[in-house]
């Protein structure tokens, strides 16, 4: 069952094509990574998805009733506005102070409901935003570039929190990055944009495929090796089961 | 006690219907930084009042009917990326200086423009009061049912978007808002003030304020607070009214920063 799908979906910006003749879709339960290098349309895409930006050519089709958790790129709180991490996941639906709390545990920032959201640090910040996406109990979590301006081992952790929480949940994860290195080998897809869609398939196919070497150079087989090893090395320390979100600092 | 006289308590009652409409207005006004939206809309208001006088409509209608527009002009620029804060000087001010030429053409009806510039709280009439708390009680009901989309959307437009919210339904929700509050406020402070009675309680209330929610209600207290002493010292000194008001709302903004600052100055040792 097709979540959402995107048919021949093209998007301009004041005569400028950003999007061209991309078809997607994300079926029930599904990884998917879209990697592009910079302008290459990942975030118009994603605004397709969740409904900020109507397409100028093709379709959008959702499912009905589609629930969907957002986790946007950045997110920038006046600081004339007062607001409390509690606070914030009532909006814009009121939930109960024990939904907030599970949602907190769940992305692993339990004790931070009293805060000003002003005062996160940038892994916490993420890590609320992940929770207030996963208040609705959502079947599809989108994340946009979630992991900018934490360092590697602040979005490898953050990247493990999100294959837990679906693991949890049994929701669709659709990612955009660019940190190939720590998501690609968790997708079960992975879709190469540039404008247009370049390539698509599973992690190993993509890396090795030509058009995404034209893309990123082939340097990059190296990092996604570099992730294995990561990979291993998390269940070689699984004992050692710390609090790291306390620790996450803005870089 | 001198509010007991009748035009005093009118005029405590009418200022009182301005402090609550534009405590949660304020609020918005200086989370989405859009002062000088605030300050276009208000001076193209002088334009309304010359309309109304030159259609002989009411002035609340004529006044409403150009903030409105002006609103709507400049959240729909503001939508397309021109360079706001240049273009917000260029219509706020030309708004205010093409209103002061039409009002000056009704040579056959006297006007003394400067209670419109500068409001005429003292003045206001039974009719008036009826107006003013029609429209802030219109302005309270209006931004209470879209309370939770509003700040929504003031935190951003995608997240919204993400919720099935329109945050630019919920911009045209302020947009008529803040005319209201515009038509509203003429009659207290006049054109020239009326930001200064959205943006100061709101930022003085924001010294002490932990949830958006209670920074309304300190917003809404301080503005009550300036409404009810302003009418006061300008009763003692004999000053104009509005900008008194306006003067003891920034005494208590710097106040309550003042407060802060030495808060935390002794919280950090």
């Amino acid at each position: 069952m097709n979540l959402i799908s995107l048919n021949n979906v093209g998007v301009e910006y004041g005569g400028n094509t950003v999007l061209s003749g991309v078809n997607f879709h994300i079926t029930k339960g599904e990884i998917v990574t879209i990697v592009g290098p910079n302008g290459s349309g990942k975030s118009s895409l994603l605004r397709n998805i969740i409904g900020a930006l109507r397409p100028s050519t093709g379709s959008v089709e959702r499912a009905p009733g589609l629930r969907i958790g957002y986790v946007p790129q950045k997110l920038h709180i006046d600081p004339t506005l007062p607001l409390t991490v509690r606070r914030f996941l009532s909006l814009p639906k009121r939930v109960s102070t024990s939904r907030a709390r599970a949602a907190l545990e769940r992305a692993g920032v339990g004790a931070l409901e009293k805060q000003q959201m002003s005062d996160l640090s940038g892994g916490q910040f993420q890590r609320v935003l992940l929770a207030r996406a996963l208040l609705n109990d959502p079947q599809l979590l989108i994340l946009d570039e979630a992991t900018q301006g934490l360092d590697q081992p602040g979005s490898a952790r953050f990247y493990q929190q999100i294959e837990a929480v679906r693991q949890d949940l049994g929701c669709a994860v659709l990612m955009v990055s660019h940190e190939l290195h720590v998501v690609m080998a968790a997708s079960d897809r992975v879709i190469c944009l540039n404008g247009h869609i370049c390539c698509e398939g599973a992690p190993e196919q993509v890396a090795s495929a030509p058009e995404y070497r034209a893309l990123f150079g082939s340097g990059t087989q190296g990092a996604l090796a570099l992730y294995r090893h990561e990979h291993n090395h998390r269940h070689d320390e699984n004992g050692c089961n710390h609090d790291h979100a306390t620790k996450d600092t803005a870089a | 006690m001198s509010f007991l006289d009748d035009f005093m308590v009118r005029a405590a009652l009418a200022g009182l219907g301005l402090a609550l409409a534009a405590a949660p207005l304020g609020c918005f006004v200086v989370w989405r930084r859009m002062a000088y939206f605030g300050d276009a809309t208000a001076h193209a208001s002088i334009l309304g009042v010359a309309l109304a006088l030159g259609f002989d409509i009411s002035v609340f209608a004529g006044v409403l009917t150009t903030a409105l527009v002006m609103a709507i002009t400049v959240s729909t620029l503001a939508g397309r990326g021109y360079a706001m804060d240049t273009l917000l000087g260029v219509l706020a001010h030309s708004a205010l200086a093409l209103g002061l030429v039409a009002v000056s053409f009704f040579e056959g009806i006297r006007i003394d423009l400067m209670a419109y510039l500068f409001g005429d709280i003292l003045a206001v009439g039974r009719v008036d009061l009826g107006v003013i708390w029609g429209g802030a009680l219109a302005v309270i009901a209006l931004l209470w049912w879209r309370w939770s989309a509003l700040l929504t959307s003031t935190l951003s437009p995608d997240l919204a978007f993400a919720a099935g919210l329109n945050p630019r339904r919920e911009q045209l929700v302020l947009t008529l808002a803040l005319a209201l509050v515009v038509a509203v406020a003429m009659k207290v402070v006049g054109v020239l003030l009326i930001a200064a009675m959205l943006i100061v309680p709101a930022a003085t209330a924001r010294n002490f304020s932990h949830t958006p929610e209670r920074m309304v209600l300190a917003a809404a207290v301080t503005g009550a607070i300036a409404v009810l002493g302003g009418l006061q010292l300008s009763f003692e000194m004999d000053s104009p009214t509005g900008p008194t008001i306006v003067s003891l709302a920034a005494c208590l903004f710097v106040l309550a920063s003042l407060a802060r600052s030495l808060h935390r100055a002794i919280s950090a040792k």
